[in-house]
């Protein structure tokens, strides 16, 4: 560690080593990667959101304000996850670790909206998974993003427990720094969600 | 790989440049609030025409992406240009694969 | 921790190791040079495998009305043939030689994440064996290896271990993908710049580029299908207004740019061969960087001249049309740069020059007749004809298969520290060269004369019988030059005592800078690069070896780990679980399989983040050697 040597941290313990700067490059390469998965099901949610065989299409099924709070509490959790890896560029612990508990839980409220809202879909509208092919591709694509927050929270509940007796050093911190770089791709992917599937499908 | 050493001179710099980034978060965090709003409202309001909320709306989605990556993401910090580059391919292919799913499968 | 590094060591020097910690330091290896080995004997086992189903078709169709293998069995030695070449055969070879070859021609001591490359190496087996067990429970995949819906939604259930199989190796793949590019951009030695970097490299770097952008999309169409096939969703179901040109359009934005990730690499090869068997610097360096990223730019672009048939209407199809067109001329222009490094050059023919002297014409074939069926109004008449089966084997074996026996027979002494014998090298390359034309060439003329592909049989007095016979006698020929590769394999590691020299070939790059066999560190010190073709620079202006660009140290290298190999397993179960559901009245039991393939997976994962691994260190006296290699 560069500590001993010279008295004073690095200011980026996340890139102070090689294997961190690895870890961060390698990291963009899959986000670019997922990029084209999410427009892959995006595009088939977009070409098949008419095929409603006669079943509630998005015009019925969509509230705006559920989405809206939805989305203010990922960007939230976005914004919480950045003054995380802030307080652990100036090495204060404590602080880093509620501003990661605190994304932790807005990941989690959303996942429980997310999930209260398939719940309404289901029981109120009777749109399964198998109705038809709008329902198929919607959830297939909201699903996706879902399983990318819930694997998101498993990875920093993980960091938090692992990291909890080392603190911030050069090993570590690469790590929580993927994680935010993680977190805000899901919260970039699920802007595009509510764009292109909410708010167009409500417009038409 | 440890060739440069932090003095204390170094950390006093950065503890200043901070200050001046986390403002600029702040104030990111707050744009992207109000752009998010913005964008309901358009399809909320029953007056105005989509001709103009579907292009505003997306605008404000294309806006979103590049504050969240530029800036939360962190794409203005130096030696960031293959992941730039990546990313912006990786979406420049998206854009063709959403406009040729929705273009080319129907006749 | 320099105490593992001794034991290793003294182990080596005193006594031959038992069976048991041979086979543990294989399956716990994260060394990129025994992963590479791994990844070429698992990848040729395919390619026997594939050559095998290859040869019983082949055999099917040399008579009219043929009854060697039903229509069924036809369809499933046709879809796996196609896979297991594509994906278990031609990727993991290249990704083995790559593996192999290089980290050293950068300068590395291993790539970037040595972890995720063992463990892409055994996604990659894990999925070849998932595919291939369905031949064990009921039937093969036999929708085709495009596996158009709605024929594979519906097909039976073969089709899921297709899926699940291509699913657990594509993690694996773009893993690989991702740890080359991180790899090549960080891991280079001092003074080497990105355009001094050897074309091999670069191939490799704008191969990986691809799967990153293409896999994504072969991954969501599987999960399409998959979600179609076992919980009933309705992507490609036009009853349930699904629409099935969405899976045509996901995998050929996947299936085109997969062409290129197999050829780049191939290119690259020849590249370094035809330069070395020359002794002349590769003509053209630039341009040849150039052409290769334009090629993957504009392969990205044409995905859809696949599809001309399907009516996407006159502006489309045009579009595609001159967009593939184009990609001719990057290919031209690595054409003819092949050609200017040969001209005047101090050409020896060895096995590896011979391949790539073959690879010329016999490419430059299949580009030509890529430009044929890139017409869109002429595509009308070769479309699902044989005619495109003889284009794309063209490319595939003139291009792809060509380039890995160059590949083999030039880096094999680097690899397994052996020259492979150059007689029956010959043998090999002519007889496999002749077989390849005698195949390939006659389908050209029976595709025209009308004969569709995928056909089981086809009736008398057609025309078609003296094509087909042709065909299958080049059949035999390639299977008969295989087999003399193999014989020279068996012959090379048995009869030859000596080892082979550090550098056979008078080779110009960084890799015939290390010794044989090399070191599991590569290089005690990391070289200096004072230009492109780093070691014929010493060699004509220095004493022949390579500067180093640090003082003797102590070396950092990644601890092996069991991880992998058990990660891989638990996705493989999830797999298998999914592939079951239709064996099971209570699709809950196949439901259950998963989840516990899932937790094992999850709690792998959460070990491999949780335990403390620093690696290892080895002190400079621990070196078998000092200084850069040689």
């Amino acid at each position: 560690m560069q500590s001993d040597q010279t008295g004073v941290l690095p200011p980026h313990p996340e890139k102070a080593t090689l294997e961190g700067r690895n870890k961060i490059l390698g990291l963009w390469f899959f986000i670019a990667s997922d990029v084209v998965l999410f427009a892959s099901l995006m595009g088939t949610h977009l070409a098949l959101r008419g095929s409603t065989q006669g079943a509630p299409g998005p015009q019925e099924l969509f509230h705006l304000e559920y989405v809206a709070l939805m989305t203010f509490i990922l960007l939230t959790s976005s914004m919480t996850s950045l003054l995380g890896i802030k307080a652990m560029q100036r090495y204060q612990f404590k602080q880093m670790q509620t501003w990661f508990w605190l994304t932790v839980l807005l990941g989690l409220s959303f996942l429980g909206l997310e999930i209260y809202e398939f719940y309404q879909f289901v029981i109120y509208h009777g749109l399964g998974f198998e109705t038809n092919a709008f329902a198929s591709s919607f959830y297939t694509l909201l699903g996706f993003h879902g399983a990318h927050v819930t694997f998101g929270i498993l990875w920093v509940v993980t960091l938090l427990i692992r990291s909890r007796s080392q603190g911030i050093t050069t090993y570590t911190a690469p790590k929580f720094y993927l994680f935010s770089l993680y977190w805000h791709f899901v919260d970039v992917v699920w802007v595009f969600v509510f764009t292109l599937v909410y708010l167009m499908g409500k417009v038409g | 790989m440890t060739a440069k050493r932090y003095t204390v001179d170094d950390s006093i710099k950065e503890s200043q440049s901070q200050k001046r980034e986390n403002r600029q978060f702040y104030v990111t965090f707050i744009l992207m609030l109000v752009l998010t709003a913005l964008s309901f409202v358009a399809v909320a309001s029953e007056k105005i025409p989509s001709g103009f909320t579907i292009p505003f709306i997306l605008l404000i989605a294309f806006i979103l992406l590049v504050l969240q990556v530029v800036i939360f993401m962190h794409l203005n910090d130096k030696n960031t240009e293959f992941p730039t580059l990546f990313f912006f391919s990786g979406f420049f292919i998206a854009i063709i694969t959403i406009a040729t799913l929705m273009l080319l499968i129907w006749w | 921790m320099s105490t593992h590094a001794v034991k290793r060591t003294s182990v080596s020097l005193q006594q031959k190791p038992s069976f048991g910690s041979v086979l543990w330091d294989w399956l716990t290896t994260v060394d990129h040079k025994k992963i590479g080995i791994m990844y070429l004997a698992a990848g040729g086992f395919f390619f026997i495998l594939g050559g095998l189903e290859a040869l019983l078709m082949r055999l099917q169709l040399m008579y009219p009305e043929n009854t060697l293998v039903s229509g069924t069995t036809f369809n499933e030695l046709m879809t796996m043939h196609g896979t297991t070449m594509i994906f278990f055969a031609a990727m993991p070879i290249l990704f083995g030689l790559i593996n192999c070859i290089m980290p050293l021609q950068i300068g590395a001591r291993d790539v970037a994440y040595p972890f995720m490359n063992a463990l892409s190496f055994w996604l990659f087996l894990f999925g070849g064996i998932l595919m291939n067990i369905s031949w064990f429970l009921g039937s093969a995949p036999d929708a085709g290896w495009t596996s158009y819906v709605p024929l594979a939604s519906q097909a039976p259930s073969g089709m899921d271990f297709y899926v699940l199989g291509l699913q657990v190796s594509g993690a694996g793949t773009l893993m690989s993908g991702i740890n080359f590019m991180v790899t090549i951009l960080t891991m280079r030695a001092p003074g080497m710049s990105l355009m001094r970097m050897p074309m091999f490299t670069w191939t490799t770097f704008i191969a990986s580029a691809l799967i990153v952008f293409a896999f994504p999309a072969l991954t969501a169409g599987l999960f399409l299908l998959m979600f179609d096939r076992i919980f009933g969703a309705q992507f490609f179901d036009v009853a349930g207004g699904g629409n099935v040109i969405i899976w045509q359009h996901l995998f050929w934005i996947f299936g085109h740019p997969e062409v290129y990730i197999l050829v780049l690499p191939a290119f690259g090869i020849i590249s370094e061969v035809v330069s070395t068997f020359s002794k002349k610097r590769l003509f053209g360096y630039s341009s040849m960087v150039i052409a290769t990223i334009l090629i993957g730019f504009i392969g990205f672009m044409v995905w859809a001249h696949h599809m001309f048939a399907v009516g996407m209407g006159p502006i489309a199809n045009a579009l595609f049309s001159v967009a593939t067109m184009a990609i001719a001329v990057p290919t031209g222009i690595k054409i003819f740069n092949w050609l200017l490094t040969m001209w005047g050059g101090r050409i020896r023919f060895t096995t590896a020059m011979l391949y790539c002297v073959g690879f010329i014409p016999s490419f430059v074939m299949g580009g030509v007749t890529g430009v044929m069926v890139a017409a869109a109004p002429a595509d009308y008449q070769y479309h699902d004809t044989y005619f495109v089966v003889a284009h794309f084997h063209y490319t595939i074996v003139g291009g792809v298969v060509l380039g890995i026996m160059a590949a083999l027979y030039y880096w094999w002494p680097k690899i397994f520290g052996k020259k492979l014998n150059e007689t029956l090298g010959k043998w090999n390359f002519w007889l496999f060269l002749i077989g390849f034309h005698l195949t390939f060439f006659v389908q050209h003329l029976l595709g025209l004369m009308g004969m569709p592909r995928r056909v089981y049989t086809y009736l008398e007095g057609l025309g078609f019988e003296t094509g087909n016979f042709i065909s299958t006698i080049g059949a035999i020929l390639m299977a008969v030059a295989a087999l003399i590769f193999v014989i020279n394999i068996i012959y090379t590691h048995t009869r030859v005592k000596e080892i082979a020299e550090a550098d056979p070939w008078d080779g110009r790059t960084l890799e015939w800078a290390t010794e044989t066999p090399v070191p599991f560190y590569n290089f005690a010190q990391t070289p200096l690069v004072r230009g492109l073709d780093p070691l014929f620079i010493e060699k004509t202006q220095g004493d022949g070896k390579m500067k180093p660009a640090e003082p003797l140290g102590e070396i950092h290298m990644p601890s092996p780990s069991i991880l992998p190999i058990l990660l891989a397993f638990g996705i493989f179960i999830v797999g298998l679980g999914f592939c079951l559901h239709s064996f099971f009245d209570n699709k809950w039991i196949s439901y259950f399989i998963v989840f516990i393939g899932t937790v094992f997976s999850l709690l792998m994962m959460m070990f491999h983040s949780i335990k403390e691994d620093h690696g290892y260190h080895i002190h400079p006296n621990d070196y078998t050697n000092k200084g850069v290699g040689m």
